[in-house]
């Protein structure tokens, strides 16, 4: 069961791309221990840089089934882990009639078949291989910090009146944070930690041509110069991988065969969103324009 | 040393080095580093990181020990046997003039392998400080890069990035950053040569920096400040956060009577849900007046700048500097305005802040109370930063405790440490007794008073 996800970081590094996730050495080798490890793997890094699409090309490269839970504040069990189905139940004890007694409905209606499983319970209990991804898992509340652990730990979820249920085949767990808030040290203790940051230039132009592979490669090129430049510059939000993927194709819609200035200052809004970083762009490269 | 040994000593040295390495995660490590082969020392290293690191800030100190304790090689190396002590004197001129042809070069080409090789022959050659007994002999970063001196090679290099078709911007950056490396690169190695000679627990303990969130304000170079000024936002995000969840929590005020009655009619007068009013948020206006003389320029304008980001959780912000006069700086911040254009205003506002130049806390607080009467009101808190190093000079204390009485609070921020308070022309102690003194050294010390005071 262990070796089911993958064999080595090389076969980690080798399948993910084949999913079309180019991944670097550290990034690889997490994931294969993540896998070999049966532990959760807790992916943090800027917006953009593709830690919701690591957790989907591991599904892919594996052919396991993707199961996500998106976090919100103010989730809380009933949404996150299973919920008893009680209008079904109420419907069950009214036809159940006077002929039944109590102990014996009360029996029948705690039950599978009035259990509505969420997420994380469902992802524990399937057979097949599973990818449990949850998103953003920063953005809930401490409380549901303290529900994740005993699924993260042992990969089990207690229900009162049913018993514990345990997975039978262990899911490769993906958490994603955006470091908006500090997780607990219980949490993290319990996972393999992995930053994801901006890529090399090489990287990303692979990132770029892999994504877009209209684009010419000369304009990737300089595409990816002009993005470095601006990750390079005091801005509030650097531009990402996922920008500069949507750059690449907002070029190949324009049919932009040259990257030049001008250019670049028109499709300036699909990597900056924030107006004072465009105005800054814009006069570092109003310098340029003056040599 | 046993690998165990190593991997123990490992452990403990970035315990000691603030991170909070748990015995699970030792275990973790240990049985990930079963998983992986160790023919590549960066497998190692992304193994033990991937299960020891939790917080990438402190990936910096966790680098710095790695390295000390999995060094790249032992000894010289390759590179460095030929400097063998047989030679007799390693250092001369003639080598110096390779070594530097060389260094030329592999700058000039990127070539990250032979700077490493041309960084531990520097250190080697030239960084050697021979003791009187085995033990005492040292190695020097400061002496190698001294005798090397790559910063005079910048005006080659850009020359010659020129001459690749990079533009003049381009070359220059480019030059000074492969150059930072180079320098990196020779620390490292001296580190490592030092954990040689003594063992790498004592490295550990004296050379390996703080993480920058715990770094002072008064300790970080040019390139820590400017990692700071990266954080802040990050900062000022994760505290609004903080904030909005905690407010949330708070949101139920007292009991809505009219509204709990008028509901429970509709369940037969049993008041089944209970309705409340919201609590009104409690805004206070802020009165920021900072100390922008060198000596801790760079902590007022972090702390400006984190308590600009966070203006919408006060009522309003109201910005003064001073030096040995006061002036409002209030407008330079302006919202959705640009970082750097932001420092460049504050720095520039600083000229007139100073009449003599000199730091003359009375004077530029007679000034303020004579100047901007109106800005302390009963709703408005004073916060005054500085380290009160008035030069011996009046204190105008009356005046001071004039301003905290008029003022709803008052707080001193304080970016030395508490045991050089009143110390030398520190007026820290006689102002402490008038307003509230706090201590704040670093950005989690920073971000924790925000915190307080909204």
């Amino acid at each position: 069961m262990t070796t089911s996800w993958f064999t080595s970081p090389d076969d980690a590094a080798r399948r993910l791309e084949a999913a079309g996730y180019l991944t670097d050495d550290a990034t690889a080798l997490t994931a294969y221990l993540a896998g070999a490890l049966e532990k959760p793997l807790l992916v943090e890094g800027p917006a953009g840089v593709g830690k919701t699409e690591l957790a989907k090309a591991v599904a892919r490269s594996t052919g396991a089934e993707l199961v996500r839970l998106q976090c919100y504040e103010g989730l809380d069990e009933a949404r996150a882990l299973y919920e008893w189905n009680y209008k079904k139940q109420l419907l069950r004890i009214q036809a159940s009639g006077a002929d039944q007694a109590w102990s014996e409905t009360h029996d029948d209606i705690f039950t599978e078949e009035f259990l509505l499983t969420r997420p994380l319970l469902s992802a524990i209990r399937r057979d097949e291989p599973t990818v449990l991804l949850v998103d953003e898992v920063d953005k809930t509340d401490v409380e549901v910090e303290g529900l994740l652990l005993e699924v993260l730990s042992d990969f089990q979820v207690t229900i009162p009146e049913m018993g514990t249920v345990s997975a039978t085949r262990r899911p490769f767990v993906v958490l994603t944070s955006n470091a908006s808030r500090e997780l607990s040290e219980a949490v993290k203790r319990r996972c393999l930690f992995l930053h994801l940051d901006y890529p090399d230039a090489e990287r990303e132009r692979a990132i770029v041509t892999s994504q877009v592979p209209d684009i010419d490669h000369r304009v990737a090129v300089q595409l990816v110069d002009v993005v470095v430049r601006l990750r390079e510059l005091e801005l509030k939000k650097a531009p990402s991988i996922a920008e500069s993927v949507d750059w690449a194709r907002t070029l190949v819609a324009l049919q932009v065969g040259d990257l030049d200035e001008e250019t670049v200052a028109r499709t300036l809004g699909v990597v900056l969103k924030h107006a004072s970083d465009q105005r800054r762009a814009v006069k570092e490269l109003k310098l340029l324009a003056a040599r | 040393m046993t690998l165990l040994d190593t991997h123990i000593g490992f452990v403990e040295a970035l315990r000691s080095a603030g991170l909070s390495v748990s015995l699970a995660e030792g275990l973790d490590a240990i049985s990930a580093l079963e998983r992986v082969h160790w023919h590549d020392r960066e497998t190692v290293r992304a193994a033990y990181a991937a299960t020891l690191v939790k917080r990438q800030p402190q990936r910096v100190t966790f680098d710095a020990v790695f390295d000390i304790y999995y060094p790249r090689l032992v000894g010289g190396g390759v590179a460095g046997d030929d400097v063998a002590p047989t030679e007799g004197v390693p250092d001369t001129g003639a080598q110096l003039q390779r070594l530097r042809e060389a260094l030329a070069e592999a700058l000039a080409s990127g070539d990250q392998q032979a700077m490493q090789d041309l960084a531990v022959e520097a250190v080697a050659r030239f960084g050697a400080m021979p003791g009187r007994g085995p033990g005492l002999s040292s190695w020097s970063a400061y002496t190698s890069l001294q005798r090397v001196s790559p910063a005079e090679l910048m005006d080659r290099l850009v020359q010659g990035l020129l001459a690749q078709g990079l533009d003049e911007e381009r070359a220059q950056r480019d030059a000074g950053r492969r150059i930072g490396e180079f320098t990196r690169m020779v620390e490292g190695d001296a580190r490592r040569r030092i954990a040689e000679e003594k063992g790498p627990e004592h490295v550990a303990a004296v050379t390996v920096r703080p993480t920058i969130d715990r770094l002072d304000f008064t300790a970080a170079r040019r390139s820590d400040l400017e990692e700071m000024r990266r954080e802040i936002y990050p900062l000022a995000r994760r505290l609004a956060a903080r904030l909005t969840k905690e407010q949330h929590a708070r949101r139920r005020g007292p009991l809505d009577v009219r509204r709990t009655v008028r509901a429970s009619i509709a369940t037969g007068g049993v008041p089944l849900t209970t309705h409340h009013r919201p609590r009104r948020p409690h805004r206070t206006e802020l009165v920021v007046l900072c100390d922008v003389s060198g000596s801790v320029a760079s902590f007022a304008q972090f702390t400006l700048m984190l308590v600009f980001a966070l203006r919408e959780a006060f009522g309003g912000v109201r910005a003064f500097t001073f030096v040995d006069d006061v002036v409002e700086v209030t407008d330079t911040f302006a919202p959705g305005a640009d970082v750097a254009e932001v420092m460049e205003q504050l720095s520039a506002s600083i000229s007139h802040a100073a009449r003599f130049g000199r730091t003359n806390y009375g004077r530029a607080l007679t000034r303020f109370a004579e100047e901007h009467p109106d800005a302390i009101g009963p709703r408005s808190s004073l916060l005054v930063l500085g380290d009160g190093r008035s030069n011996y000079s009046d204190l105008a204390l009356p005046v001071l405790a004039d301003l905290a009485g008029r003022a709803r609070h008052a707080w001193w921020l304080n970016p030395e440490h508490p045991r050089h308070w009143g110390t030398g022309d520190s007026a820290a102690d006689q102002y402490g007794a008038v307003v509230p003194m706090v201590e704040c050294r670093n950005l989690t010390q920073l971000g924790e008073f925000v915190h307080e005071i909204v």
